[in-house]
């Protein structure tokens, strides 16, 4: 029997969101808010440990009152226990005050049921930081295995797991003890779909909701602003180009006409994207 | 996570903690694998020497890996673009990276000689390590940035990362906390020019650390294969195909450009996500930054999301048939039409263009 925690995040779907042309604020008004992508990979390769080898899967997550919607979605998909970390006292917070609640969680969770394993995702797609996973697994001393594409194998008996982890210029296998926390690539496997029976027991479930103290947590100087040492000093629009892109326009509008005037401009005006063209045509 | 929600940094006159103030210099962390250094390192200690002189302090390069490693090499490379001094911590255990091991030798050199910046590369690796250390340090760490600069007043690095998959830039600071991390994405930075008359001083640190106390072991390393190898990120020119080639077929017309002139292919994410070509080739917030010298975005609109990836680019020439689309608004030459005329009479044109260069060259 083996123990995971799934670390997800409710993010707004960004492939939907909109800045405000005039106030350059957020538009979150009817962006649908979704289980970050990644945290996906993280859910399903859970979900394959426990198939293979009989488990319990923990999901978790730090966020506001209706990230309860996407605790709900895990536990469609097999999740078997779901648990909202939420409170005002976590507003505001950075990775850093993040790491620490999810951290602080996770250690009231193993006086449950000891964790073998926790898994993240690689990143989340709203903050990009891939920050979170590190940060948990160094504040309770887990084996950090970042970026990882493929779990080889898991030893539940001898407390080991073998996993690649992508590299710069490769693949590394790289081999550890339990408990270690696992953050999941992109593409390394595939979303099952939610099951009848796991749907309904989905909506029947009670997802349990922790405040700060019930996620253990004393020191408030350690969460949400207070214990962020980062600060978002300014959120801005890039700044457009005030220089244009000169339209090749020629009489006839003809493309080979085009195409040429293009070159001849280009070439006299950037002498050095021809030195580069004969170079790189060779 | 949530920096978004939060508020300003309001402004009130700061004051360092006087604990902090002896946290002096900028640190780059420089990468390597297999005996070559990443260039993220090179780019980062142009940057850190153009943001030193700001505060006028030092840079300093931290190279760490197995003695014999090409170390020495590494640090004698790190002055010529930029350091004054190289950290340097050699020991068997610091051969293949491993989480552990690296983080508590940065940490262990942070502790002893406090800088009051540490930058790394974006990697896999620097991602990896710079959250580590940063938690263990219980600093400030800002990801993936793509712009840096100095409060020289409050010595405070602004690190500016974009922010809604591209659609904002936030600008992020560590006050009362040492040292400011963060990483840099690869390419954003421009190359600093080598100059081998630099030199420097190096400081070794050992690492206090025995094999037994590593959990994690290395068991093989896979090197990607090098044929069919793409290399976006350090192109010197890139044809990049959109949606607004309409089909998977017409993409064809790219890779003919592209034939022509010795380039690497790009594309925006929606032509990722159909599956047109592999995502490897995908530029923009979501996938790589490049800077070549011509980039060329055919039936591409320009959406913020593409354009982070890419408006470092010397020249951009855009082709496309909506006269307002955005992509003309930064772009340094325009054609607005249907780019399935357009593409073979460019690739026509600069066929004739090269090859009557090539032949006055074979015959001068």
């Amino acid at each position: 029997m083996i123990h995971i925690v799934v670390c997800i995040k409710q993010v707004p779907d960004s492939a939907q969101i909109r800045v405000h042309p005039v106030t350059n604020t957020i538009m979150r008004q009817g962006v649908p808010a979704i289980i970050n992508p990644y945290d996906l990979y993280a859910l399903e390769e859970a979900l394959r440990i426990k198939d293979k080898f009989g488990g319990f899967v923990t999901v978790i997550t730090m966020g506001p009152p209706q990230a309860e919607n996407a605790l709900r979605k895990a536990l469609s998909f097999g999740a078997d226990d779901a648990i909202l970390v939420t409170d005002r006292a976590f507003a505001g917070a950075d990775t850093l005050a993040t790491s620490f609640a999810l951290a602080s969680a996770i250690r009231q969770i193993e006086k449950g049921m000891p964790v073998d394993l926790v898994f993240c995702g690689k990143q989340t797609i709203d903050g990009d930081t891939a920050q979170v996973g590190p940060g948990i697994a160094k504040r309770l001393n887990l084996e950090l295995l970042t970026y990882i594409s493929s779990i080889v194998s898991v030893n539940t008996e001898k407390k080991e797991i073998v996993v690649q982890r992508r590299s710069e210029g490769g693949v590394q296998v790289l081999k550890t003890r339990l408990p270690s926390l696992v953050t999941m690539l992109e593409g390394s496997n595939e979303m099952r779909f939610a099951t009848m029976p796991n749907m309904i027991r989905a909506a029947r479930t009670t997802v349990k909701r922790w405040d700060r103290v019930a996620a253990g947590i004393e020191d408030i100087s350690k969460i949400g602003l207070k214990g962020s040492p980062t600060v978002v000093s300014k959120v801005f629009a890039p700044s457009p180009k005030t220089v244009k892109a000169e339209i090749i326009q020629t009489n006839s509008g003809e493309a080979d006409e085009m195409a040429a005037t293009l070159l001849m401009k280009m070439f006299t005006k950037f002498p050095h994207v021809r030195e580069q063209l004969e170079k790189s045509a060779a | 996570m949530s920096e978004e929600t939060k508020k300003p940094a309001g402004k009130k006159k700061f004051e360092l903690d006087p604990r902090l103030a002896e946290y002096r210099g900028i640190w780059v962390f420089i990468e390597h694998e297999r005996g070559t250094v990443h260039t993220v390192s090179w780019e980062l200690l142009g940057e850190a020497r153009k943001l030193a002189d700001k505060l006028g302090v030092q840079v300093a390069g931290v190279v760490m890996g197995a003695p014999g490693e090409d170390t020495r090499r590494f640090c004698q490379e790190a002055f010529y673009h930029g350091a004054d001094h190289c950290y340097l911590m050699e020991d068997l255990l610091l051969k293949d990276y491993r989480n552990q091991p690296y983080t508590k030798g940065m940490t262990d050199l942070v502790n002893a000689y406090k800088p009051e910046i540490l930058l790394l590369g974006a990697t896999t690796l620097g991602r990896d390590l710079a959250g580590s250390v940063a938690t263990t340090l219980l600093t400030g760490l800002t990801a993936d940035c793509t712009e840096l600069n100095i409060d020289v007043e409050i010595r405070s690095l602004l690190a500016t990362r974009p922010t809604f998959g591209g659609s904002l830039l936030c600008t992020i600071q560590t006050l009362n906390y040492r040292p400011q991390m963060a990483t840099i994405r690869p390419r954003v930075m421009a190359m600093p020019k080598r100059d081998t008359s630099r030199s420097g001083g190096i400081t070794e640190h050992k690492l206090s650390m025995i094999e037994t106390d590593i959990i994690t072991k290395v068991l093989e390393f896979i090197p990607d294969e090098n044929t069919n190898k793409v290399n976006l990120e350090y192109a010197d020119i890139i044809v990049s195909g959109g949606k607004g080639l309409k089909k998977q077929e017409n993409f064809q017309l790219i890779w003919d450009l592209a034939k022509v002139l010795g380039a690497e292919i790009g594309a925006t994410r929606p032509v990722v996500q159909s599956g047109w070509v592999e995502a490897v080739r995908q530029v923009g917030q979501t996938g790589k930054t490049v800077r070549p010298k011509l980039y060329i975005a055919v039936g591409i609109s320009g959406a913020i999301q593409h354009r982070v990836g890419m408006d470092a680019s010397d020249v951009i020439i855009a082709i496309n048939s909506d006269p307002n689309a955005p992509i003309f608004d930064f772009a340094t030459y325009g054609i607005v039409g249907n780019a399935m005329t357009i593409l073979p009479a460019l690739t026509e044109a600069f066929r004739k263009e090269l090859s009557a260069r090539n032949a006055e060259a074979v015959a001068a």
